[in-house]
């Protein structure tokens, strides 16, 4: 199959012609053409490697009822990401072979994005022993990414056992950086608004101690640490300390983190729950830098699919976590783009490059993700309108759950088309399957 | 008077004022007389939804909608709504379909009637929501204390206890600064909010330094079992620093008096011989609290008095 897509900005620069064929992009440059090339139209619009999520919540197998691999899958080719990790906090765990080569499966039969499942770092995510890692990683899953998401590695020697026994695998422990002692009952980040609102604080403290430790560890033992969902602005601090000293951290930031306060609490809804919670503007501003700086490395959604019966109700009954797929991109431009902290370039390597490298998907030929726009790179791409601007209506949204955070707001950057491997997974703002 | 009552911000200077004065009237009018009731509220419904044991403040708020001929209807629905099956909302609807009026709420949770408040037409009374507001009780001790001193403005309250878990301090301390009071929080560091810095009030951790400045010291209920989570080593050590005992109570000025919205721990955060003195309001807060929960319902549900 042949596509030639016309006239795109690819990373926002000159204008260009992009021509694909078997999957791969064989050409880039003016006025191309292809005889029996299926054409899609871009002028105006800009061309971008395709997303890949770090950490995205598909809840199969075990909440079928909030999201699938499907529904979860074609938001996410909606958003323009191309491969996504699943995280394993589903019911049963992902902490087998069997259960991640399932997830793997299903992913390829939606085909709309790659689904890379991450694996549990210890058995049921009970933080007491470790999972067969390896036999997660040797699967047709080929896991690389581990982590207890929903729940921190807390006890320390058990995080130092799998920060060490990963670095066989080329693997990564993505932690959820929670001391779980300083957060019992927490409800929303500790401050005036929680001192007021009556509910339980959740200190910036039990995030950047468990970050401050585990970079520690890192160091120690010569492994690979991935810190998920960063929300404080200490915890910055710690990462970029880390780094300077040389030790192999990465990071991620929810597009929430990035946009919203603790502000959202007032009123008590908890659409805007969420785990680690909404922190202050000061936050939202370091975590900006920070990403810009590339002290945090990547964008990654945490989208987090309920159902409305666990969404409406008092707060403190409502699970944590919100939709981030299909508005990631337009959050990013809102905040890092149109206030001129990254550029197309920017956002390309903080929502492909990095996340895929962390997740080791950058090899493998046509299957790899994370590539930039280049002729001989596999075809995963995406084109955005970055002028157009939208109000989210969760009600249009693919994911099978509406709890969106950004419902009622206008956000730019409205993702038109998406490709994965050459095939159009999204043409004109629709899915294609 | 906005429609619901969810908490003392709800209440600028004026409204909360008027509620202090509708219930002086009311108390004016059934004074001496043989059948405490006004017509007022007949033919409207008040439920009173509770999801937590509390009795005195439940039969306060009954004796209150009775006492303005509404008919009381009381919904008990101890638990959690996720544990008992049937959620808040479908529980709000349900009652609501039933014609109510009002919906006194208690709950467990922090912000459960502002919740209530999205999903009925109704008027919604927070009668306490986890460890946020209690709107009534505060209004009933601002009214509690402009009987006994003749005034709020300028009064020096010290709010001295659990202040971290209490909805009663967080109505107090919005609703003394609405009416121009000037509190003081007194407490173990452990026992105040991180954020704290941000209310409308002064903070100390020294019982003794503020008590002589004090012209009303409101007790606040201690659970002992807060000890276990190390919030302060033992009761005993508690009542040492913070309780307000008769040795104490000799520091307050002449006219100072103590109030507890109860239920009180006597020999933990308030000594027998305090409870039971003149200085005491104790018992007054009761009887006021009925009074001023006739004044919320009837400006809530039959508008401003002519």
């Amino acid at each position: 199959m042949t596509l030639l897509i016309t006239g795109a900005r690819p990373y926002g620069e000159d204008a260009a012609d992009i021509l694909v064929e078997d999957g791969r992009i064989v050409a880039i440059g003016e006025d191309l053409a292809a005889t029996g090339a299926e054409v899609v139209r871009a002028a105006g619009l800009v061309a971008l490697p395709g997303l890949v999520d770090l950490h995205t919540h598909l809840r199969e197998p075990g909440r079928e009822d909030a999201e699938t691999v499907e529904t979860g899958s074609r938001a996410a080719a909606l958003g323009g990401y191309t491969a996504v990790h699943a995280m394993a906090n589903t019911d049963p765990v992902a902490d087998t072979a069997g259960v991640v080569e399932q997830v793997w499966r299903l992913g390829q039969q939606a085909g709309l994005v790659d689904v890379v499942p991450v694996g549990a770092v210890t058995v049921g995510l009970a933080g007491e022993r470790l999972a067969e890692l390896g036999a997660m990683a040797d699967s047709a899953a080929r896991v690389r990414v581990f982590s207890d998401d929903g729940h921190c590695v807390a006890d320390p020697a058990l995080m130092r056992r799998a920060l060490e026994y990963v670095k066989a695998l080329d693997g990564v422990v993505a932690q959820h950086a929670e001391e779980p002692r300083l957060t019992v009952g927490a409800q929303m980040h500790e401050g005036d608004r929680s001192a007021r609102l009556g509910l339980t604080g959740w200190p910036a403290a039990a995030e950047e101690a468990i970050i401050a430790r585990d970079v520690l560890l890192a160091d120690h033992v010569g492994a690979r640490l991935h810190v998920c969902h960063v929300s404080t602005a200490g915890s910055v601090e710690i990462l970029r300390w880390a780094k300077s000293r040389g030790v192999q951290v990465t990071a991620e930031v929810t597009p929430h983190h990035l946009l919203l306060t603790d502000e959202c609490a007032e009123g008590y809804d908890p659409v805007f729950k969420v785990n680690p919670p909404l922190r202050t503007d000061t936050d939202v501003q370091a975590v900006r830098l920070g990403l810009a700086e590339g002290v945090i490395d990547a964008v990654a959604t945490d989208h987090a699919p309920h159902a409305v019966e666990d969404k409406e109700t008092e707060w403190a009954s409502a699970r944590p976590g919100m939709l981030g797929l299909e508005q990631a991109l337009s959050v990013v431009v809102a905040t890092m783009v149109e206030t001129g902290l990254l550029d197309w370039r920017g956002v390309a390597d903080r929502m492909s490059a990095r996340p895929a490298a962390i997740g080791r998907l950058d090899g493998g030929g046509l299957h790899a993700h994370g590539r930039p726009l280049a002729p001989g790179e596999p075809a995963n791409l995406l084109l955005v309108d970055p002028g157009t601007r939208a109000v989210v209506d969760p009600a249009a949204l693919a994911s099978r759950s509406r709890n969106s955070p950004y419902a009622g707001r206008e956000l730019p950057g409205r993702v038109v088309a998406t490709f994965l491997r050459g095939v159009p997974t999204v043409l004109d703002g629709k899915a294609q399957k | 008077m906005k429609r619901h009552l969810l908490e003392a911000a709800d209440l600028d200077r004026a409204d909360a004022t008027l509620v202090l004065d509708t219930a002086a009237q009311i108390d004016q009018a059934l004074a001496g007389r043989e059948v405490k009731k006004l017509p007022t509220l007949r033919g409207r419904t008040v439920v009173n939804l509770f999801y937590e044991d509390s009795t005195r403040t439940r039969i306060s708020f009954e004796l209150a909608a009775k006492r303005l001929s509404a008919d009381v209807l009381n919904f008990s629905a101890k638990g959690s709504s996720v544990s008992k099956g049937e959620s808040l909302k479908d529980t709000a609807l349900t009652l609501e379909a039933m014609g109510s009026d009002a919906i006194v709420v208690r709950h467990s949770a922090s912000g459960a009637p502002h919740r209530l408040a999205n999903w009925v037409r109704g008027s919604v009374v927070n009668a306490g929501d986890g460890t946020h507001e209690h709107p009534t009780q505060a209004l009933l001790d601002a009214y509690t204390i402009r009987h006994r001193l003749g005034r709020l403005e300028g009064v020096r309250v010290a709010v001295v206890g659990d202040v971290l878990h209490s909805r009663v301090a967080r109505s107090n301390v919005r609703l003394l600064h609405t009416l121009g009071a000037e509190v003081t929080l007194v407490a173990p560091p452990t026992l105040l909010p991180v954020g704290v810095g941000s209310w409308p009030a002064e903070v100390s951790y020294d019982l003794d330094v503020v008590l002589p400045k004090a012209d009303v010291v409101m007790m606040l209920r201690v659970q002992a079992e807060r000890m276990n989570a190390s919030y302060f080593p033992s009761a005993r050590e508690y009542s040492r620093r913070y309780g307000l005992d008769a040795r104490r109570m000799g520091a307050l000025g002449d006219e100072a008096i103590v109030m507890h919205p109860g239920p009180m721990n006597r020999g933990m955060e308030i000594a027998a011989e305090v409870a039971d003195s003149v200085r005491s309001t104790i018992v007054e807060q009761v009887g006021n609290g009925v009074s001023v929960r006739m004044a919320v319902l009837y400006l809530l549900l039959g508008g401003a008095p002519s």
